[in-house]
């Protein structure tokens, strides 16, 4: 049991300053963009919950919101499952643990624009990989220019770049499963999957809390790799949130609106990670 | 199952490896022979894509510029969050579930709402251009995961060991740093792992709150666009080259990177 002692504050006290000089001051500021009207330092008004009820009229908002509700769901449903198989088919002891484990973290360790670059190479019909062998048996695919490639090749992109984590999360879990609940289970000749189902998922159920939670905030905040992969597009297909928001703070200077936003966007994330975390602590506490 | 095991992993393994192997083809390669064709390795291999990025000022001050605040903000990451780790892990103190999830909702903010106001702040306190305002800045998605990293390590530890060396008279800072601290030794590697992987790989930010002076290799990158379009041959050396530290501390904590990946928490 942890006792009780509030001079444990002076420890926390570093990180809550440097914290509050990067995130409360900020953050103010974005408060304070979103409920006024600013022309210049001088002239400003108080405009109250305007920019809110305008941008949440946006259709463009809007757009981008759902795209990105879609996107962030089918990256959960394609990584976690395919996580957990590669966890599962990790070799248990060798030589070949090291080395499976840093060839799977690779993808982690490479720059974001760099993983935009890289598969915006390989999917060309001319110079890439990808690119090449599809179109030569037969498909016409163009990520530059036809929606449905585009989204497919953001996807794809996503799966390769963290899907490693997912499973390497898996494979911690795993590994502390003690040996003698695989014994019991072959005593009682369990199969494969009710192995899977009573003695694995129970044992992976917290990492894959984690798991969900890093890759649902994650891929909610993505911007780098489809800005250098497709620049959004074609059209708005590949617009998400971020790159909306970022178009407008630093292209058009639309400070209201994009603070406001900002903190709508802000607040979406919290809230979907706040019933993770309460759902993982909530195990916590119980064992 | 043993054999379908490994196949699925070979299977993944080279979904994983193709990408960065065509990365590492194509810097071998020179503009004509990338340009010219597809072919499946360099026919004429060159290094001038390398000379390029290891002659030129621009490309290699960049590079030291991407070292410079990762390894500053691995170094405030991780002596600000080590003291506060220890707090969480051992004491309740007012408000300490709180402080916790307020700690990582900052790392759920996404790095585009705070552009602007990063990019006034430190614009407002003269950091603006130097390495040390991406180091702070990269702190608040690092700081956050470190000390929940870290917590987790230090939670393994058991208690009694704290109280013991107190007994045996060591001060809290003496016990910390002589015999906590070698403790979780594999904790602290971890965390500088992460602290290093997120900020080596941000572009956002990092972009954003330099110009000249500071330039990270990031956005260097997204300059090879020239007269002639874009440099392919050189890009994918860059690429390669801002790999190689990654591989280099992967190296140094294999062993312990899975633990870490659950964040300290099997």
């Amino acid at each position: 049991m942890k006792t009780y002692n509030n001079k444990a504050w002076w420890l926390v006290l570093p990180v809550f300053a440097l914290v509050a000089f990067s995130a409360i001051i900020p953050m103010m500021t974005v408060v304070n963009y979103s409920i006024q009207d600013i022309f210049d330092p001088n002239t400003r008004y108080f405009v109250g919950t305007e920019w809110y009820r305008e941008i949440l009229a946006d259709p463009r908002l809007l757009d981008s919101l759902l795209r990105q509700f879609v996107y962030s769901l089918c990256v959960l449903v394609i990584e976690v499952p395919l996580g957990i198989i590669v966890a599962l088919s990790m070799p248990r002891r060798g030589l070949g643990v090291p080395v499976s484990l840093i060839l799977l973290s690779l993808p982690l360790l490479v720059p974001w624009n760099v993983v935009g670059t890289i598969w915006q190479i390989i999917g060309r019909e001319d110079i890439g990989l990808y690119g090449w062998i599809l179109n030569s048996i037969g498909l016409d695919y163009n990520y530059a220019s036809n929606p449905r490639d585009a989204w497919a090749t953001v996807l794809i992109m996503d799966v390769w770049h963290w899907t490693s984590l997912v499973a390497l999360l898996c494979y911690s879990g795993l590994r502390s499963i003690p040996d003698v609940y695989y014994q019991a289970a072959r005593i009682d000749r369990a199969s494969h999957w009710a192995v899977f189902r009573f003695i694995q998922l129970p044992k992976l159920k917290n990492v894959l809390l984690i798991a969900v939670m890093l890759r649902f905030m994650d891929s909610f905040m993505i911007y780098t790799e489809p800005f250098v992969l497709t620049g959004g597009g074609p059209g708005t297909a590949t617009t998400f949130l971020s790159q909306t928001l970022t178009q407008m703070a630093l292209g058009q200077f639309d400070l209201g609106r994009a603070a406001a936003f900002s903190l709508i966007y802000f607040l979406i994330i919290l809230l979907v990670t706040w019933v993770f975390y309460t759902a993982m602590t909530h195990n916590d506490d119980k064992g | 199952m043993r054999v379908r095991k490994s196949l699925v992993m070979l299977v993944y393994l080279l979904f994983v490896l193709v990408p960065i192997y065509w990365l590492v083809n194509m810097s071998f390669k020179s503009n004509r022979e990338i340009l010219g064709g597809l072919t499946l390795w360099p026919t004429t291999p060159t290094l001038d894509n390398y000379r390029v990025i290891f002659t030129e000022p621009t490309w290699y001050t960049s590079y030291l510029n991407s070292l410079s605040y990762v390894s500053m903000n691995m170094v405030i990451s991780l002596m600000v969050a080590l003291p506060a780790a220890y707090a969480f892990s051992r004491y309740r103190f007012l408000g300490d579930k709180h402080m916790f999830f307020w700690l990582l909702t900052n790392r759920m903010a996404p790095p585009a709402v705070f552009l602007l106001p990063f990019f006034q702040l430190y614009s407002a306190v003269g950091l603006f251009d130097t390495p040390i305002a991406v180091a702070l800045a990269h702190c608040l998605f690092n700081v956050p995961l470190a000390v929940w990293i870290l917590e987790g390590f230090m939670s393994s530890v058991p208690k009694e060991i704290d109280e013991t060396a107190y007994i045996d008279g060591y001060t809290f800072p003496k016990f910390f740093v002589r015999i906590f601290l070698p403790m979780i030794r594999p904790g602290i590697g971890v965390t500088a792992f992460f602290c290093f992987m997120f900020s080596w790989v941000e572009l956002l930010l990092a972009r954003t709150l330099t110009s000249v002076d500071a330039k990270p290799i990031v956005s260097q990158m997204t300059r090879t666009v020239s007269a002639s379009g874009i440099d392919w041959g050189v890009l994918a050396a860059a690429g390669v080259v801002a790999l190689l530290p990654g591989i280099a501390v992967i190296y140094f904590v294999r062993n312990h990177v899975a633990k870490g990946f659950a964040l300290g928490r099997v």
